[in-house]
């Protein structure tokens, strides 16, 4: 008989007053397997992770550990059964050394009153030993790498005896070879005999180390299967519950005569862009692509007034604009979505309504006192149009999730009654489903309100699929211009590879 | 675990050339009875800074501790006084035991509301020097009211010398006492795991609430050591210049933050040697003392510590900016 699998999950739920986070839920995880759960944000992986661990007790369902029923678990319990949970923040002490992040946990547990360093040490060099990787252990905790923190965190669970790590996000804050790295010490781990789940959205990381995978979308398990089953298109079909478009965007056709939301004669700005033309049309989405240091970023900002160095002309819809300050630029109709929306951005401890006014604070607050009838509903408008998913517009924007809290950045501007809107890097950190609502808002926008639309991005296949036509830049210069059917990713990174090696020659 | 952390290598060096400095301009600064003074002034300030240490280690801030200071010290002596009571130990307990349930009110309002320890201490700082004040007494307790054996107590030397004109001068007992104590939360800091739960909730509150300490133990812990360490030290000015006053100690927290910082301890918390703060405490009192030296004015000391924390945090700022998580 085959043994029973190390965790199983029957039939759980797990409602939040009228939000139901997980709806009969059944999975197991079996001894030493690597197992990925997937989801977009809010599909329930983190109330998942949760119960399991005992934070949360589910409303139905049960769990057993090796076949047999737990009862009530909480998180004593849970980790006495050998569950050991790394949290995307991995809850190490930064300014304590290693040693000490190390064996915290395991005196904790024994109840000990008094610390035995040297005992500690000891536990600590024959974990990093088993895990086969070297660490100062003298070093504090903050001065390590992220892939360094990220090993003292497998390695504090370990010595806690885990059979089971479930690591939530492990790979964000690592480079290639770190995740090469990492991988490496969870195959080791389960040649240990030691289960891991990793909960994740990155795609090629969850096809290279897992060896089943399962699918949650909305709180329901959707699919489910051993790796081998599953390619890129099939796993995002399966989060997000319909194919990606892949099609191309056409800018509605123009009136002749009819004067461009932007255009810029010989510009100039410092050394970093050096005499660019361009016009933008209303309805349009124009790429900005090149690589970093291009100059991409100092157009669009002496665009928005960040910039004195500015020379040339520019002017929207046919008026000269010389933006002295950013205010000067959204009154003359420009908006600027920039690449770090939580720090350049959002408010992030205030309420969606206050963010969603704070671009545009004169309409709001002509004189001294703040509109809030108006406030309120110009704010309900925006959260209907750009279908931010929330309990309402007083929430504030810290408990959003990326994507909404990218729509909050974007709606805000359009409260403005922008003209011309720049975005930087729109959808970075935005899980698949979002991003292509948020284009699909976009293009809505551009239609309906003759918006047009500068989209700097680093994603070639994001530039193909959502601009109408799409400028190379490099060296501060304007490359080249691909659209209509000419508009490839196949042509967009040869277009950008040809820029490299002219810059390099 | 090294003795000697590099953070407090630096800031004994500092010292060093400091009183290398010092010696330079004021030669009577290296004079033995001027250095017994000196340690004589660390005993009071660095029986506070270490329970300030505490507090600043787990992440918090204490300007409370003066206030309860007065209230351990003024409260006893004044019984002892109505009492005609002439002893030593059970003061001290009682001036201890009461500084330490200030501190566990402290302790209980930050932890069960989850309030910042700066707004709470400064609450709690103003109910309990007004409850002196209204409840038992504005007048001083004078030499001459003092109980004597509180007097003769701190005036307890453990080293008589004579100066050639044949004064003497001594070394005050009390140094003990200090660096007791001083011993005592070192061991607790580094041995225990009650003294560990500090620096984790300090460098992380959430994370050590995530692997199991029992954190509100450790407020606990933190701000009633605090606080019967400042009525300890409150009763032991008193003994140790005659006089119980009680609108003592205003002001003196800046110095003691100071202080602790000026040795090494994080204004973020998750960082702090007792070594550390020891120092921090001698090269606060040593500038202040070469300034009277020095014949400089006293407003102007307040100007020179203020300027010392101001500098202390800078740089221990500068140090401790997280890295990017």
């Amino acid at each position: 008989m085959a043994s029973p699998p190390l965790i199983e999950l029957r039939g759980i739920s797990k409602r939040f007053g009228g939000v139901r986070a997980l709806d009969d839920v059944s999975m197991s995880i079996d001894r030493a397997e690597i197992r990925c759960l997937a989801g977009e944000n809010g599909s329930g992986k983190s109330t998942l992770i949760k119960i399991v661990s005992g934070v949360y007790q589910p409303d139905a369902g049960e769990i057993l550990i090796d076949g047999e029923p737990t009862g009530r678990l909480d998180p004593a319990t849970s980790i006495a059964h050998g569950v050991q949970v790394i949290y995307q923040d991995l809850s190490l002490f930064p300014t304590l050394s290693v040693v000490e992040n190390l064996f915290l946990n395991t005196y904790l547990r024994e109840k000990r009153g008094t610390v035995d360093w040297r005992r500690g040490r000891k536990m600590a060099r024959e974990v990093l030993e088993r895990l086969d990787v070297e660490l100062d252990l003298d070093a504090n905790v903050e001065t390590l790498p992220a892939a360094g923190r990220q090993i003292v965190a497998i390695a504090r669970a370990v010595l806690a005896e885990a059979r089971l790590i479930i690591m939530d996000e492990p790979t964000t804050a690592l480079t290639g070879r770190e995740v090469e790295r990492m991988f490496r010490i969870v195959r080791d781990l389960q040649a240990q005999g030691i289960a891991v789940l990793f909960v994740s959205h990155k795609m090629r990381e969850m096809l290279e180390i897992s060896e089943a995978l399962t699918v949650f979308r909305n709180g329901k398990k959707v699919e489910e299967g051993p790796i081998s089953e599953f390619d890129e298109r099939k796993i995002t079909r399966a989060m997000t519950g319909r194919d990606l478009n892949t099609g191309h965007f056409e800018a509605p056709a123009i009136a002749a005569g009819t004067a461009p939301r932007l255009r810029l004669k010989g510009v100039s700005v410092g050394r970093q862009v050096r005499d660019v033309s361009l016009d933008v049309m209303p309805g349009e989405v124009v790429g900005l692509s090149g690589l970093i240091g291009a100059g991409r970023t100092s157009l669009v900002k002496a665009i928005f007034g960040l910039r004195r160095d500015v020379t040339g002309t520019m002017e929207i819809d046919g008026q000269p604009l010389a933006p002295a300050s950013v205010s000067e630029a959204i009154d003359a109709g420009v908006a600027y979505v920039p690449e770090d929306r939580l720090s350049e951005g959002l408010f992030l401890n205030r309420s969606i309504r206050d963010n969603a006014i704070s671009a545009a604070m004169d309409r709001y607050a002509p004189r001294l006192w703040l509109d809030g009838k108006r406030a309120r509903s110009e704010t309900e408008t925006m959260f209907n149009d750009m279908q931010i998913s929330a309990p309402g517009t007083e929430v504030p924007v810290s408990t959003l999730s990326g994507g909404n809290q990218q729509r909050v950045v974007i709606g805000r501007w359009l409260m403005t009654d922008a003209k011309l809107l720049m975005l930087n890097g729109p959808t970075v950190g935005v899980d698949v489903g979002s991003k292509e609502q948020i284009h699909s808002i976009i293009h809505g926008l551009t239609r309906d309100k003759g918006l047009a639309v500068i989209m700097i991005s680093d994603d070639i296949p994001e530039l193909a699929a959502n601009c109408n036509r799409v400028l190379t830049m490099a060296d501060g210069r304007l490359t080249g211009e691909l659209s209509g059917d000419a508009l490839t990713e196949d042509a967009l990174d040869a277009a950008l590879a040809g820029a490299t090696r002219k810059e390099t020659a | 675990m090294k003795l000697f952390g590099s953070a407090d290598a630096i800031i004994a060096l500092i010292l060093v050339v400091a009183m290398v400095l010092i010696g330079l301009i004021n030669p009577a600064f290296w004079q033995l009875s001027n250095i017994f003074s000196l340690l004589k002034s660390n005993v009071v300030i660095g029986l506070m800074a270490l329970g300030v240490l505490l507090v600043m280690i787990s992440g918090g801030i204490d300007v409370s501790f003066t206030a309860f200071a007065v209230a351990g010290m003024y409260l006893v002596v004044r019984s002892m006084v109505a009492l005609d009571y002439d002893g030593v130990i059970l003061p001290f307990l009682a001036a201890t035991l009461i500084g330490g349930l200030l501190g566990l009110m402290n302790a209980g309002i930050i932890h069960k509301f989850n309030m910042i320890p700066l707004i709470v201490t400064l609450g709690t700082a103003s109910v309990v020097r007004g409850l002196v004040l209204g409840l038992v007494g504005t007048s001083n307790v004078n030499i001459n009211q003092m109980p004597d054996a509180l007097i003769a107590f701190g005036r307890t030397d453990i080293l008589t010398l004579e100066r050639a004109n044949g004064t003497t001068f001594g070394l005050t007992a009390m140094i003990v006492i200090y660096i007791a104590v001083a011993v005592g939360i070192h061991l607790v800091l580094t041995r225990t795991m009650i003294g560990r739960s500090v620096y984790a909730y300090g460098a992380d509150a959430e994370a050590a609430k995530r692997v199991g300490f029992n954190t509100g133990r450790t407020m606990i812990f933190v701000y009633c050591t605090a606080g019967a360490l400042a009525g300890f030290a409150g009763l032991l000015h008193s003994s140790m210049i005659w006089l119980a006053n009680p609108r003592d100690f205003v002001g003196l927290e800046l110095d003691v933050i100071a202080a602790v910082v000026l040795g090494g301890a994080s204004i973020f918390g998750g960082r702090g040697t007792v070594l550390g703060t020891v120092l921090g405490v001698f090269i606060l009192v040593m500038i202040q003392n070469s300034l009277i030296l020095m014949g400089i004015d006293t407003t102007w000391q307040r100007v020179v510590v203020g300027g010392m924390l101001i500098a202390a945090v800078a740089v221990t700022a500068l140090r401790d900016r997280r890295a990017p998580v």
